[in-house]
């Protein structure tokens, strides 16, 4: 959990941090068309929240910890260490697996919340000292219009792609073949295949939730 | 100390095993059998299929054909839960040792009886200090298993497999790739295994000289000390026995003076 979750934590942020500015940045423009500048909060902490924290809080933990689940059980595997826990009499689903879907599990839903404060707080950085917006207005506007819905789709797809991230390093780690070589595809594998399964994933989730929402 | 009589009901048995990767038979017919306190030495070239004996053995792989018995219990079609009873009763030492690179020399000692949370830490801390001892490895309870030479890692490996008692010892190549005065040590701890704790076991090498030494000494209490004989005519009831495995196939099975007699030019090219 330590490494999942607070290990991630720098990386996760800085994702956030500059994405939230760089949305404050990008949307400012378009918004000030309008006259709607004043939105900016409310645009960024939106997309922060709905989409982009959870997806992109994934993907960063996809890069950071699914690889890395995958290339520690692909290396204990060719080392035979995992052969030696069985005939210890341990069973390595329960020590290796189960706790690393447990981490990502929860983690992923915790650094994802993490994130997306930190995003709003690069978009308010970017609004108050670029775009001139008052730092009270893009802070109310970016959390009076967050409602429930908002809330229940930016919460219900972290736990999902946290196992997702877990399952899939496990099994690409414990399936490895090939010597070192091997743990190297296989991680390359666990990785692209966990960012393939977060995207699609996603879609079908906001889906769903806009349906019974 | 002279164990040449305790060979009773086997308790390890591989009846007509076959074992095929993909398409290719590893292991053609393999049938053979340890008796208790008894040592098998199964020599064999690389991809013979020595080390999937012992996997099979210990239950990590499974035969495609044939039956296996470890104690008495037709291990063959069991799953893993009812195998985790087996393996408690077999310590298996892997090739290149296999120990948890996370997990400090003692830690991996400990593993097993660790999982097992029946000890406290003091119980515990006092097996692993005596197992290491053994071994000759006591100083090194908290280094890691990269700060360790070859041989270190293996007297490692061979102290994780003692904890528990088991009845059963498997070596994986345990002497491959060391120099010749620390494979001598580790072929040492191995004889000592067998003729001070009667374990019976299962051998696997392609290096002829130190299955040869296991197979020819033995150790004696003489005068209130434990000492290393050469065997003699005199002397000539080591419990030690080879097989010789060429492509998956047994094609001898016998004692270190027949190996030696046997005129196959695959057995004569391992004395060349």
């Amino acid at each position: 959990m330590d490494i999942v979750g607070v290990g991630s934590l720098s990386i996760a942020g800085l994702t956030a941090f500059f994405t939230g500015a760089v949305l404050a940045l990008q949307t400012s423009n378009t918004l000030a068309s309008f006259g709607a500048v004043g939105y900016t909060g409310q645009l960024v902490s939106v997309s922060l929240v709905r989409e982009l924290g959870p997806v992109l809080t994934a993907v960063v933990i996809a890069g950071r910890v699914g690889s890395g689940i995958t290339s520690e059980l692909g290396s204990m595997l060719i080392s035979d260490q995992i052969n030696a826990m069985r005939a210890l009499g341990t069973d390595p689903i329960k020590k290796l697996v189960a706790p690393r879907i447990i981490a990502g599990t929860t983690m992923v839903p915790i650094l994802t919340v993490v994130s997306d404060l930190i995003g709003i707080m690069g978009g308010f950085f970017v609004a108050s000292f670029f775009l001139g917006i008052s730092p009270s207005l893009y802070l109310t506007s970016a959390y009076d219009r967050l409602n429930y819905n908002d809330l229940v789709q930016g919460l219900a797809k972290p736990p999902i792609f946290g196992f997702l991230i877990a399952a899939v390093g496990c099994y690409f780690g414990l399936n490895t073949t090939g010597g070192t070589e091997g743990v190297g595809r296989a991680t390359t594998q666990s990785v692209v295949t966990a960012m393939i399964l977060i995207f699609i994933s996603n879609f079908f989730i906001t889906r769903i939730l806009l349906t019974i929402l | 100390m002279d164990n040449s009589n305790q060979i009773s009901s086997p308790v390890i048995e591989l009846k007509n095993v076959y074992k095929y990767y993909d398409d290719t038979a590893v292991l053609k017919n393999v049938s053979f059998t340890v008796g208790r306190g008894e040592t098998k030495i199964i020599l064999g070239g690389s991809g013979s299929g020595k080390s999937t004996i012992l996997k099979i053995i210990v239950g990590l792989e499974k035969v495609d054909e044939g039956e296996v018995w470890v104690e008495g219990e037709n291990i063959t079609s069991y799953a893993e839960a009812p195998l985790m009873k087996i393996r408690k009763q077999i310590g298996m030492v892997f090739q290149e040792g296999a120990l948890f690179d996370s997990l400090s020399v003692g830690d991996n000692v400990g593993y097993r009886l660790y999982e097992q949370g029946i000890l406290n830490d003091d119980e515990l801390l006092k097996i692993i200090k005596q197992t290491l001892g053994f071994v000759d490895m006591e100083d090194a309870l908290e280094k890691m298993p990269s700060e360790l030479s070859g041989g270190m890692r293996r007297r490692t490996a061979i102290a994780r497999a003692l904890v528990g008692t088991p009845d059963i010892m498997l070596y994986d190549e345990p002497t491959a790739g060391l120099d010749p005065i620390t494979a001598g040590t580790i072929v040492e701890l191995i004889i000592k295994l067998r003729d001070v704790e009667q374990v019976s076991s299962i051998f696997v090498t392609h290096r002829l000289n130190d299955a040869y030494r296991l197979a020819r000494e033995r150790l004696i209490q003489k005068d209130g000390q434990l000492t290393y004989e050469i065997k003699s005519p005199d002397n000539n009831r080591i419990n030690t026995r080879f097989i010789m495995l060429k492509s998956g196939e047994i094609i001898f099975e016998g004692t270190d003076d027949s190996l030696k007699q046997n005129r196959d030019s695959y057995i004569q090219k391992f004395f060349s």
